[in-house]
């Protein structure tokens, strides 16, 4: 049997949107390394996602805005396929995943979003580290797993992630020893231990006790200074600012607004956008 | 006492001692309500009754001559209980149809039928279709097929209650889901359900007495046997209670000082790393 519907995004060329032009840090002439195409996601009778796509070029960060509830935790899972979406693409570094809302495909797409997800490193909002594993453990598990690093390979990596996120004294602790931001910044590491092509962040600091949020936007700051590419789904207007190459105003499972952070945040143009941030200052947030 | 008159370290030390004063006489008449109980036992058996000194003596040893096979069908049972209940478990949360509705048929019907038929099931039934197994192994085989059944739920929860967020780590990392079960939610689900599989052994070691309907010389048998044999069935009753009474506790306090232990290794493992 052919597919019983045609599906859009997995049939549609991708579109830059006319905002989307590569980052200060990106080498002139090199490609997207990831493009999200037309992503939709229905919850039962729910439209989460109506056709949202991103592009991101390699030394990019972009972050994702928008209020709880409008879907942007929800797109970033689906660019590592934790949410199956149910239409659109998704291309990491060459590997192309489509939507399969029928369940057509075999075997071999559960293999390409294996693929995918080694390429795309996950930092989660409640960090999620393995309370059975030591903090070296945690970040070499999958390297050796997934990609048959020997393990002195593996653990030299991890030390090296490790001290960039100032943790490398925490080394043989166990996750239950150490506080949220030490943990979050250790899920950094063990991210960057499978050296992914992507870093996707789902709120990262959202569970983090207020005065530990500093400690992990400045590891976060630091890895986008250096090129790093990031996605940022977050409600730190400040990092956003600082560090975005672009942002992206999500509303009701859509894009509404894209461009600089100096445009989207200092000067909105969409009115739910200005909604939304107009909350903010009159929290007093700076800008 | 009048407390307006201390310090507050010194109102706190007084409150501290006159707990412990409490606590102390309450476990002081919780020791001797329990010594009066056994005490009274003791002597309407003794009133009551005539036990004599040289039947103790030669029914008591005899009787404790199955401690050891109690013991090994238990630990045999509950080893293969423990297998079952792994596949058990792995089929309930399958999403294979077929998988799962072999795990629901064995967890519905094993639950849901009498253990002590089941035992007869192998050793009487199994026999007309041309199937004659030993009896130690119907024992084992329907103590464990048992059991097995109610462990399967157990692990199912178990495995239900290491936070999904686990997985979605370990397969946005690359793993496999095979790979993320066998790495980070078994070893997290196995250490939630320890405790449970240590009461299920303890409760295994009474049920074991089932194996004296397919005559396998353990301790009911053995207190059966000859308490028949002489007319005192009540006295080998009251020996074999005692030693299975003896065994409960004995595994028991096995079990805490384990988990006593585990918790230790957890604390200790935290702040040594």
């Amino acid at each position: 049997m052919s597919k019983p519907m045609d599906l859009r995004g997995a049939t549609e060329p991708h579109q830059l949107h006319p905002a989307e032009k590569p980052g200060v840090l990106v080498k002139p002439g090199a490609e997207p390394v990831l493009k999200a195409t037309q992503i939709a996601k229905w919850f039962g009778d729910n439209h989460v996602l109506r056709g949202a796509s991103i592009t991101v070029w390699p030394g990019e960060t972009v972050c994702i805005l928008g209020r709880s509830g409008s879907g942007k935790s929800t797109f970033l899972r689906s660019l590592n396929f934790l949410e199956d979406p149910t239409d659109g693409r998704v291309e990491i570094d060459g590997v192309v995943v489509n939507a399969d809302p029928f369940h057509t495909e075999g075997k071999d797409r559960a293999e390409r979003i294996r693929e995918l997800r080694m390429r795309a490193g996950m930092v989660f909002q409640e960090f999620n580290l393995f309370p059975h594993l030591s903090v070296i453990g945690n970040c070499i598990e999958a390297p050796i797993l997934v990609k048959g690093m020997a393990r002195k390979e593996a653990e030299a990596i991890a030390e090296k992630y490790l001290e960039k996120v100032g943790l490398l004294d925490k080394r043989d602790e166990y996750p239950s020893r150490l506080s949220g931001g030490q943990r979050q910044r250790v899920a950094i590491a063990r991210a960057l231990t499978m050296q992914p092509k992507v870093l996707l962040f789902d709120e990262p600091t959202s569970a983090l006790d207020p005065t530990l949020v500093g400690e992990v936007l400045k590891v976060m700051a630091d890895l986008a200074h250096e090129g790093r590419t990031m996605i940022v789904v977050t409600h730190e207007m400040d990092f956003a600012h600082e560090a975005a190459d672009r942002v992206y105003y999500m509303d009701q499972g859509e894009f509404v607004e894209v461009g600089p952070p100096e445009q989207v945040i200092d000067a909105p143009q969409d009115q739910r956008t200005r909604d939304f941030l107009a909350r903010f200052r009159t929290l007093g947030t700076k800008k | 006492m009048n407390a307006g008159s201390l310090s507050q370290s010194e109102l706190a030390a007084a409150v501290a001692q006159s707990d412990r004063r409490r606590e102390s006489a309450w476990s002081l008449r919780f020791r001797i309500i329990t010594t009066l109980i056994l005490l009274a036992i003791g002597t309407f058996i003794a009133v009551y009754f005539n036990v004599e000194a040289t039947f103790l003596a030669s029914a008591a040893p005899f009787i404790a001559g199955g401690i050891s096979l109690t013991i090994v069908v238990a630990l045999l049972s509950i080893a293969l209980a423990t297998a079952l209940a792994v596949l058990g478990a792995l089929g309930r949360l399958s999403r294979s149809a077929t998988a799962n509705a072999i795990a629901s048929f064995y967890v519905s019907f094993f639950r849901g039928t009498p253990l002590l038929l089941q035992v007869l099931f192998w050793y009487l039934g199994l026999p007309q279709v041309g199937i004659v197994l030993d009896p130690f192994v119907c024992a084992v085989g329907a103590l464990g097929m048992n059991y097995g059944a109610y462990m399967t739920e157990l692990f199912r929860a178990g495995i239900q209650a290491v936070p999904v967020g686990q997985r979605e780590a370990a397969v946005a990392l690359g793993m496999s889901e095979q790979t993320a079960f066998r790495r980070v939610v078994a070893p997290q689900a196995f250490r939630i359900v320890l405790p449970a599989i240590g009461n299920d052994f303890i409760a295994m070691l009474k049920d074991s007495a089932l194996a004296s309907t397919v005559t396998l010389h353990e301790i009911l048998w053995r207190a059966q046997n000859i308490g028949r044999r002489e007319f005192k069935s009540l006295q080998t009753l009251l020996i074999a209670a005692v030693f299975y009474w003896i065994m409960t506790i004995a595994f028991s306090a096995l079990q805490s000082w384990l988990e006593r232990r585990m918790a230790a290794g957890d604390r200790n493992r935290a702040v040594k790393g």
